[in-house]
């Protein structure tokens, strides 16, 4: 089992929902729900990466979202350990629940959780300058002004691998792998614990990818981050995470290691995922499980499993009892009836960790 | 805090450093290649001058004429002729110009700061706040545009601008105020009150679609207050488009002063408007054509100006529409 860096918990997550209210009708009445997040836990602990994995629509970003209560979530506890609100005791730290806290708790809470967002070009006003866009929590929270302020932003802008004089530039003028260095540097400038990265070399081009992804290693062991890395792309999960969640229509159906989860997959959608990861060797074939049909509607989930439409291992049971969220040992999560008795394939061992690869 | 200066790391993306230029100069850049639109500049600087310094341009009164040049044809003294009380013309016009600019201004002004505030409180709050705010505009957009301002224009020229009626009172204050402006004021509110309704729109579907930004989230992660993120982050995206679009009603404006004026709802008699200039020199049009060449010619112009203007700052600000 890959130890992570340190053993404290930073973030625990348990039974976090997150439903849309789906309004129709000429009094908009609440008609039915999305159930974008439908129950999932998991915790983080201090200086590890854990992966969050899942097809377009699964609810991972929303539940990245949820964490950071950017959506505010519909039942749950999310318990974070937050060095800045010690309640006095100095090195203290203190646990928050960020579905209660205050809008003066929830605002501190801001310094030590941040998110680095997918489209680089979306997530930068347009108006502002790189100077003004990541100095504005600076200012925001009241921490630097004037001189100080500019050079603290130059400091983040040079931990990014930018220069200082790009702070009067607009992000117009910059590529798309500069732009999510200048969002990354506005998710660092207030010195988080916690960084929710949703998706943040999604939208680059390949050969950025590599780059971006070694700029937040780098600053991960620089600066002592947890990191929640929300990703559709396996290969990028791979590389970087110490461990791995992986999400089907809005709950988590499987979480482990990086190594035992892509060497001893106990899911059978996790086993699906692995074998569509393309292996970088032109005479290897692998026995790739094409899943049938779509994603059902997270309005109405098949009752029981959610996966057992398209699993290939489905029996009753499955379609009738939703399976328990059980650790296997060795901190091994699984939600599948027959984890026990199914012997599913592994990862092919050379799969090289390389991003790049097509997605999940 | 945790940060060091280090050496950048830049990898191989190369960065360049062009002089840094800002979205304002590169379309101000692209407008001064429209040539349409720098000629209705030109015009329009000339206007606004003529407007300005009308009490020095004009060589004579506005208002008072020379009973001996009634209707007198263009020569040396007149050149652009005398109307029915012996009115030089051509001051008339350049006095003209002042009302003419005024109705499109300050018209545009009132309708700008009206719908931004609108659009922008009913997009940003949402729910049931902007669909009762939205109903409100459907409501008056079902009512045409032109007979409402013909109703407004009765409504307070009759109530208020009764002769007599003066000192206290908001109707003293009102009917002072727009005796004082020789009849402008209540064309202002006239067309304030009924021509923000397209922005008010156009500003809430811009709201609209900035609050859902990735950058408007990022702000709410950083801690960013309501307020703040309304003034710093959606105000400055959704102003340029309005002033663009606001800009190109200015000539509808001009186009509803002239109008009242011609039909004896706008600016009081001895006033020099274009539209009033029309409709006094219409009368006298078959013998005297003069009369009506001229007003008609300087308000086609200044519209020509305008819309050339309004087309070439909008092409300049989204390259991306022109044809």
């Amino acid at each position: 089992m890959a130890v992570a860096q340190s053993d404290t918990v930073l973030l625990d997550v348990k039974g976090l929902v997150k439903h849309f209210p789906v309004r129709k009708g000429s009094f908009r009445r609440v008609k039915a729900a999305v159930k974008a997040v439908d129950g999932i836990d998991l915790f983080i602990r201090e200086g590890e990466t854990l992966g969050l994995v899942g097809e377009s629509g699964c609810g991972k970003t929303t539940a990245g979202r949820s964490i950071l209560r950017l959506v505010e979530p519909t039942k749950g506890e999310i318990v974070f350990r937050s060095r800045r609100m010690a309640g006095g005791t100095a090195g203290e730290a203190r646990l928050v629940d960020v579905v209660k806290a205050s809008r003066s708790e929830l605002k501190a809470l801001r310094r030590d959780m941040q998110i680095i967002f997918q489209d680089p070009y979306s997530s930068l006003n347009p108006r502002m300058t790189v100077g003004g866009i990541v100095g504005e929590p600076l200012l925001v929270h009241r921490i630097a002004r004037g001189e100080e302020r500019k050079k603290r932003v130059q400091d983040v802008l040079g931990a990014v691998g930018l220069k200082p004089e790009h702070m009067k530039r607009y992000p117009h003028e910059f590529s798309g792998g500069q732009r999510q260095r200048i969002g990354i540097a506005r998710a660092l400038v207030l010195d988080p614990q916690l960084v929710v990265c949703d998706e943040p070399v999604s939208a680059l081009d390949v050969s950025i990818q590599a780059q971006v992804l070694n700029l937040l290693e780098d600053l991960q062991r620089e600066f002592g981050l947890t990191y929640l890395f929300v990703a559709h792309n396996l290969s990028v999960v791979k590389h970087i995470s110490s461990r791995v969640a992986v999400m089907y229509l809005g709950r988590i159906v499987e979480l482990a290691s990086t190594e035992r989860l892509f060497a001893d997959p106990k899911h059978p959608y996790t086993e699906a995922l692995v074998s569509a990861v393309p292996v970088p060797d032109p005479d290897y074939s692998v026995d790739r499980i094409i899943l049938q049909g779509d994603v059902p509607s997270p309005v109405s989930p098949p009752p029981g499993c959610h996966f057992h439409p398209r699993c290939r291992y489905a029996v009753d049971v499955c379609a009738k009892d939703a399976p328990l969220y059980r650790d296997l040992g060795n901190e091994h999560f699984v939600a599948c009836h027959r984890a026990d008795e199914l012997h599913l394939q592994p990862i092919h061992d050379q799969t090289s960790g390389q991003p790049g690869g097509a997605a999940a | 805090m945790a940060f060091h200066t280090k050496k950048t790391r830049s990898d191989d993306e190369t960065v360049k450093a062009p002089p840094s230029r800002s979205l304002t100069r590169d379309a101000m850049r692209r407008l001064m290649k429209n040539r349409g639109a720098v000629a209705g500049g030109i015009i329009l600087l000339l206007l606004i001058f003529a407007a300005i310094f009308a009490d020095f341009v004009a060589p004579y009164s506005a208002t008072e004429g020379d009973i001996l040049n009634n209707y007198a044809a263009p020569t040396a003294a007149h050149p652009f002729g005398c109307d029915f009380m012996g009115r030089d013309v051509l001051s008339r016009l350049l006095f003209g110009a002042r009302i003419s600019l005024a109705a499109g201004f300050v018209g545009a002004i009132t309708a700008f700061a009206i719908g931004v505030t609108f659009g922008l409180i009913s997009g940003f709050f949402g729910g049931k706040t902007d669909n009762f705010m939205m109903r409100i505009v459907d409501i008056m957009y079902g009512f045409p545009t032109l007979l409402l301002i013909i109703l407004l224009m009765v409504f307070f020229k009759s109530s208020f601008s009764v002769s007599g009626v003066a000192g206290a009172g908001l109707r003293g204050v009102l009917s002072n105020l727009d005796r004082s402006m020789g009849g402008m004021f209540f064309i202002f509110l006239g067309i304030g009150l009924t021509s923000w309704l397209g922005m008010a729109r156009l500003v809430r579907g811009m709201t609209l679609s900035v609050r859902n930004t990735e950058y408007v989230e990022s702000a709410r992660a950083i801690g960013t207050s309501r307020t703040r993120i309304l003034f710093r982050h959606i105000l400055p995206n959704v102003l340029g488009p309005a002033i663009v679009a606001q800009a190109l009603q200015i000539p509808g404006f001009i186009q509803y002063e002239a109008f009242l004026s011609f039909i004896g709802l706008g600016v009081n008699p001895p006033t020099p408007s274009w539209g009033m200039m029309l409709s006094q020199g219409y009368l006298a049009m078959r013998s005297h054509f003069h009369l009506v060449l001229w007003p008609a010619l300087a308000i086609s112009i200044t519209l020509f100006a305008f819309n050339f203007l309004g087309d070439g700052v909008r092409d300049a600000f989204d390259p991306r529409q022109t044809r």
